[in-house]
């Protein structure tokens, strides 16, 4: 019986303003939809990183001929100096932090730049004498790259120790600030759709004025008289979060997963599974939103 | 069932106390006629037994419960003792007579079952058998009255207030609400009723509790609407026996 009552005020509630519902559905509908690409782009970010620096390695270059620096004199690297670094690496106190070392003698650097850079103009004066002589390092942790570095990057013959990973924190830099911007928007967007639904139970509260006052005389509790309003910001609320989790996984799954990604080969896009975490997330803080505003809006009609 | 002891309501704008030190005894099945003028006190009276406000000073009782020591979140359920009637029936124009009974009932969570049994019964009571299916703008005054009071004493609360019930209704009209009330009462019904009407006061014999300026006047078992009307009258009736 109260379930069927309280069923069908919210039924009437949201058709008496169906307007200012529709308006709620849009604002969560959106704000939460900008919730949803922050946690993709974050989840991308912490994709790529994870992807990415399990395969950044730490570059030793070796003093080529040509080059003059303070630990280079226009004298190639000598084998005695190679090998004195391999051993600090696979010898010396950093030993732990160092998983895989390769030596890449001039031959296979140049292969390696012709497999990257071939048929470009810079290809066409390149040699394999113009190539340095280098260890491949892998870190045991990424974050490890700095040890290695300033292990190895003062003694003799070597010219520069480049960390890989240096190259891919612009991307990252940008991801993330686009992440951030996604989330400012998401926030703006949610304290509107917060002011939004308790304007949207005012009103429908207003309307239903004279009903109120009657509860309260004939002794309805208050969580009698409050159960509708809060059910019926849920309500519209949870209709923009579905249609938010529904977007979300359509833009993964048609354009991310069936456009972008196999563009982009090589780089891991965040996937439909990813999406699937993130849809009871976004429902879950429009439900959550939505009844703490319809609740203390409707807190003014219950006061005895 | 009510008790006001030494009761004092001041609102902060106003200089005046709306109750001034009202100390009242109402007993189980009493009929009691609150009057004065307007601003005497006697809403501020009624809205003090539902709780709608609480007094500055002094203790209420009703029904056993200290009205004071009451939760906030109590007193819907305290409510549910009392049935209350306004001058303007306060009804809900889209619903039928029926769902605007049936309407008390379900808002305090009883079964469809009982409804469904109560509701014919009390608007038996108050002569709306067969209007069951009317809206309230299809009904004259005196019958959106008689909802209104079927509504009140459905869920059979031990007391029944009504705020100047007749006040929009003729006189005739009025006298058939005023059996209405007077029959709810022999039932066994408290009825405490606020009203400007001397000629209802007078038909009635009932208690009279007359209230000036937030303090009562007079408080007569069998009154009359005025002090000085009756006294008139008794000095006047040897003369009509002359003429």
């Amino acid at each position: 019986m109260r379930l069927q009552l309280i069923s069908q005020e919210v039924w009437n509630g949201l058709r008496r303003n169906l307007s200012v519902v529709v308006s709620v559905v849009l604002v969560t509908f959106i704000s939460l939809s900008f919730v949803g690409a922050a946690i993709l782009l974050q989840l991308q970010i912490n994709q790529m990183k994870g992807f990415w620096y399990d395969r950044a390695q730490v570059g030793i270059y070796f003093c080529g001929p040509v080059d003059a620096t303070e630990t280079c004199t226009q004298t190639a690297a000598t084998e005695e100096q190679v090998q004195a670094v391999r051993d600090v690496l696979e010898g010396g106190a950093i030993a732990p932090y160092v998983a895989h070392v390769e030596f890449e003698d001039r031959a296979l650097a140049y292969e390696h730049f012709m497999e990257q850079f071939g048929g470009t103009a810079s290809a066409e004066f390149a040699s394999p004498e113009t190539m340095n002589e280098a260890l491949w390092v892998r870190p045991t942790n990424p974050t490890d790259a700095d040890l290695i570095r300033e292990a190895t990057a003062a003694m003799p013959g070597v010219l520069e120790v480049r960390d890989q990973r240096a190259l891919l924190e612009p991307i990252f830099q940008v991801l993330n600030t686009a992440s951030l911007a996604a989330i400012g928007v998401a926030v703006l967007m949610l304290v509107a759709a917060v002011l939004l639904i308790s304007t949207t139970i005012r009103l429908s509260a207003f309307s239903r004025k004279r009903e109120l006052g009657i509860m309260r005389l004939v002794g309805a509790s208050n969580r009698f008289i409050q159960t509708p309003f809060i059910i019926e910001g849920v309500v519209a609320a949870l209709v923009g979060a579905v249609l938010a989790a529904g977007s979300v996984i359509a833009v993964v799954h048609f354009f991310l997963q069936g456009y972008v990604a196999p563009m982009l080969q090589t780089i891991a896009i965040v996937t439909i599974e990813d999406a699937l975490i993130v849809a009871p997330v976004l429902i879950g803080i429009g439900v959550l939103f939505a009844g703490v505003a319809a609740a203390v809006a409707i807190r003014r009609y219950l006061k005895i | 069932m009510i008790r006001f002891d030494e009761v004092s309501k001041t609102y902060s704008r106003k200089a005046r106390p709306a109750l001034d030190g009202i100390s009242l005894e109402i007993l189980k099945g009493e009929f009691v006629f609150l009057v004065g003028a307007s601003g005497s006190g006697k809403s501020t009276l009624i809205r003090m037994v539902l709780r709608e406000e609480t007094p500055s000073s002094g203790e209420v009782h009703v029904l056993g419960q200290r009205l004071k020591a009451l939760p906030s979140r109590r007193v819907p359920f305290f409510r549910r003792n009392l049935g209350v009637v306004f001058q303007d029936f306060r009804l809900l124009h889209n619903k039928t007579v029926y769902e605007n009974v049936a309407f008390t009932l379900q808002v305090i969570g009883k079964s469809r079952g009982f409804i469904s049994e109560a509701v014919p019964d009390v608007l038996k009571i108050v002569g709306l058998a067969g209007k069951a299916s009317r809206l309230p703008h299809e009904l004259s005054g005196g019958e959106q009255q008689r909802v209104a009071i079927a509504r009140a004493v459905v869920n059979r609360p031990p007391i029944l207030l009504a705020d100047e019930p007749t006040g929009n209704l003729d006189p005739s009209t009025s006298a058939g609400i005023m059996a209405l009330l007077a029959r709810i009462n022999e039932g066994g019904t408290t009825v405490v009723m606020a009203t400007h009407e001397a000629s209802i006061v007078d038909e009635m014999q009932k208690r009279v509790v007359e209230l000036d300026a937030g303090v009562i006047m007079r408080d007569e078992a069998h009154g009359s609407y005025r002090r000085h009307l009756a006294e008139l009258d008794e000095a006047l009736e040897p003369e009509e026996e002359i003429a």
